[in-house]
């Protein structure tokens, strides 16, 4: 049986402490295993632009995808590959909690792994942490690596 | 760093040869003002000819004519179809996979914020203060057949754009004029966009310049006092120098984020006095009707009333102008037709709810004096109906809320020099694509025009708003001229777009990605 488990990275010391928390136990499950490293850009269809930055929207998306590729994903597979550990990597818009929810429920996956996120003080009192809303809202287990 | 010192330079030099022209600090208003006027006069009574026999600017006609022919050859799309264009607003119809792309709502956002403005609030005032309650109908009626227009010219902007390798955008008339006619194999299409994309610079530097500059020095001088308007133009031309030419973004993205926060707050103070004076609306809006058909007595009766209403809305809501079309045109969507969709909207909110609320709280809070024996307006010298404190344009409207919220005026008074300041910089880009697709991309070429551009807003923030308000309508109204003509040609293109997609909708080709 395979088994998915969805990690996001965001290039962080932390995100890479649920990496590796990830990679062992990909290790225990074995071959089967498949790492889906997913690192989001925060992005929401509802703010207000400038008529520049729409022009160059498109340009910038471009952009941010083959950097957070470039600086986040390939060095993070490049890796896991070398410890002989199945994995995939993507790079996404959107609310991260749901961007992740979401790849989790199309992969059918068994569980998302991610770091305890880094908001303190009084925004991630009101609003509440991006990894609080994920454990809140996710369809599947979800582990926070400390 | 060097670059920046050829147009430091050029602003250096037009201050020393404008002071040197006038002794007296005060004399350089003066000075800005005759030249202006003498330079412009030609183009400003060309444009508001009357038509032969009337006193009706033939323009005005063209715009209604625009509007109610497209009205008509989309079966009033604008009524039937509002319900689809606010769910493809929310987002319903976008695919998750193009997360990231500028979506429907942010072009939507983008375009009002370069619309809503001193058009709303000033340019309300201006006509009703001319035309009397009864403009306010024919603003609203001209609103309604103008998100006609407005569907038609941003369907096309989004189908002719032009995607760059590199991942940019431009569209707009210029494009779809150039394009479209060269696919319809109809000639002349080169020499009319490139006619639009001049009146499109012109209209950069007047509405979406100088009126801008002009009105926000009124209102901050109404608050400290009378000073020279130039030292406000040089300010407001630092900053908007700081954003477009520094690429200060810091600058705009304030902005942009306050911007929609005061048109919330302004709508939001509408709606107070409205209710606080929930009595008077039913005499209020008895006064639009009775003014819109019988004039009551404003200068030019009810041909005034209907030219007023119509000139102050095309020029708040700019449908038909063309430069929606620029703005909407970066959108992310494989269906043309529904940015179309989304723009009609546009005209909705800027005339028929926000520039309405404006002239209900100005005719509500009796600011046009009526002679209460005849019932008619009392008029001044100059034909204008008199009002209770004798001001016009911004300073009306700011009157008209300051008599039942004594402390707004200072919120307007931001409100203002915020809506200019974000007007200026979208007008700087509409403008921006003009020229380049007259003079082509490059460096220089778009340092050239920038520095223009500030250098229009220190003239608009100096001469007096006669001649400034009559040079930007006229330079905005040349833009329609052009786009409309194109719009006409190339509307069969728009309705194969509207009945390919409607039929798929309902086939249920087209889904919903949420419910």
């Amino acid at each position: 049986m395979s088994a998915t488990i969805i990690v996001g990275v965001d290039g962080s010391e932390a995100s890479s402490r649920a990496l590796s928390y990830a990679k062992r136990l990909a290790g225990l499950i074995g071959d089967e295993c498949t790492l889906e490293l997913v690192c989001v850009v925060e992005w929401s269809p509802y703010t207000f632009q400038t008529t520049e930055e729409n022009a160059l929207r498109k340009k910038h998306r471009q952009e941010e995808i083959a950097k957070a590729k470039e600086r986040v994903i390939e060095p993070a597979l490049k890796a896991l590959v070398e410890d002989g550990i199945k994995a995939e990597g993507r790079v996404l818009h959107g609310k991260v909690a749901h961007s992740l929810n979401t790849i989790a429920v199309e992969k059918n996956a068994d569980q998302i792994v991610v770091a305890r996120s880094s908001e303190h003080g009084l925004s991630a009192r009101v609003f509440g942490s991006v990894t609080a809303n994920l454990v809140m809202s996710a369809n599947v287990p979800v582990t926070v690596v400390s | 760093m060097k670059k920046f010192m050829t147009p430091f330079n050029a602003l250096f030099a037009f201050f020393a040869l404008a002071l040197s022209t006038s002794a007296k600090a005060e004399g350089i208003d003066a000075a800005v003002n005759e030249a202006f006027g003498f330079a412009t006069g030609w183009f400003v009574n060309l444009i508001f000819a009357p038509i032969p026999g009337t006193s009706f600017p033939w323009i005005v006609l063209w715009l209604v004519v625009g509007a109610s022919v497209f009205t008509l050859y989309f079966g009033f799309v604008q009524f039937r179809n509002i319900g689809h264009s606010i769910a493809l607003v929310k987002g319903d119809y976008s695919n998750p996979n193009d997360a990231g792309e500028v979506s429907h709502f942010q072009a939507l956002a983008t375009a009002l914020s370069g619309t809503v403005g001193l058009g709303n609030i000033a340019g309300v005032a201006v006509a009703v203060s001319i035309g009397g309650a009864g403009a306010t109908f024919w603003m609203i009626l001209a609103g309604l057949l103008g998100m006609a227009s407005k569907f038609t010219e941003c369907t096309l902007g989004v189908k002719y754009r032009n995607e760059y390798k590199d991942g940019s955008v431009s569209g707009g008339p210029m494009y779809y004029i150039s394009k479209g006619f060269a696919e319809r194999g109809i000639p002349g299409g080169k020499i009319l966009a490139g006619l639009f994309a001049v009146f499109c610079i012109l209209g950069a530097f007047g509405g979406g310049n100088m009126f801008q500059a002009n009105q926000a020095h009124a209102q901050i001088s109404q608050l400290t006092g009378d000073y020279p308007g130039w030292i406000t133009g040089i300010i407001f031309a630092t900053l908007v120098f700081a954003v477009i030419v520094g690429g200060i973004k810091s600058i705009a993205r304030v902005t942009d984020k306050i911007v929609p926060i005061m048109g919330i707050l302004y709508v939001g103070a509408a709606l107070i006095i409205l209710i606080l004076n929930a009595d008077k609306i039913g005499w209020a809006f008895g006064q639009i009707f009775e003014g819109a058909f019988t004039g009551l007595g404003v200068a030019g009766g009810i041909v005034g009333a209907l030219i007023q209403g119509f000139k102050r809305a095309a020029f708040s809501n700019e449908a038909g102008v063309g430069s929606a079309a620029i703005a909407h045109s970066a959108v992310q969507t494989n269906e043309p037709i529904t940015e179309g969709f989304v723009s009609l909207l546009e005209p909705f909110i800027d005339t028929v709810v926000i520039c309405t609320m404006t002239a209900l709280v100005i005719i509500i809070t009796q600011q046009l004096v009526v002679d209460p024996t005849t019932g008619m307006y009392v008029l001044t010298e100059s034909g204008r109906i008199m009002t209770a404190d004798g001001s016009s344009g911004v300073a009306l409207t700011s009157a008209a809320f300051g008599s039942n919220i004594s402390w707004f005026p200072y919120i307007l008074a931001i409100a203002v020099v915020l809506f200019a300041f974000s007007t200026m910089i979208s007008w700087s880009y509409y403008g921006l694509k003009a020229w380049t697709y007259l003079f082509g991309e490059g460096k220089n070429a778009e340092l050239t025009f920038k520095v223009i551009f500030c250098l229009f807003i220190i003239v608009g923030a100096a001469a007096s708003l006669g001649p400034v308000i009559d040079f930007s309508d006229a330079a905005i109204f040349a833009m329609a001229v052009a786009n409309i003509i194109g719009l006409y040609f190339l509307m069969p293109i728009v309705k194969q777009e509207l009945n390919s997609y409607m039929s798929r909708l309902k086939s249920g080709e087209i889904k919903k990605y949420k419910d």
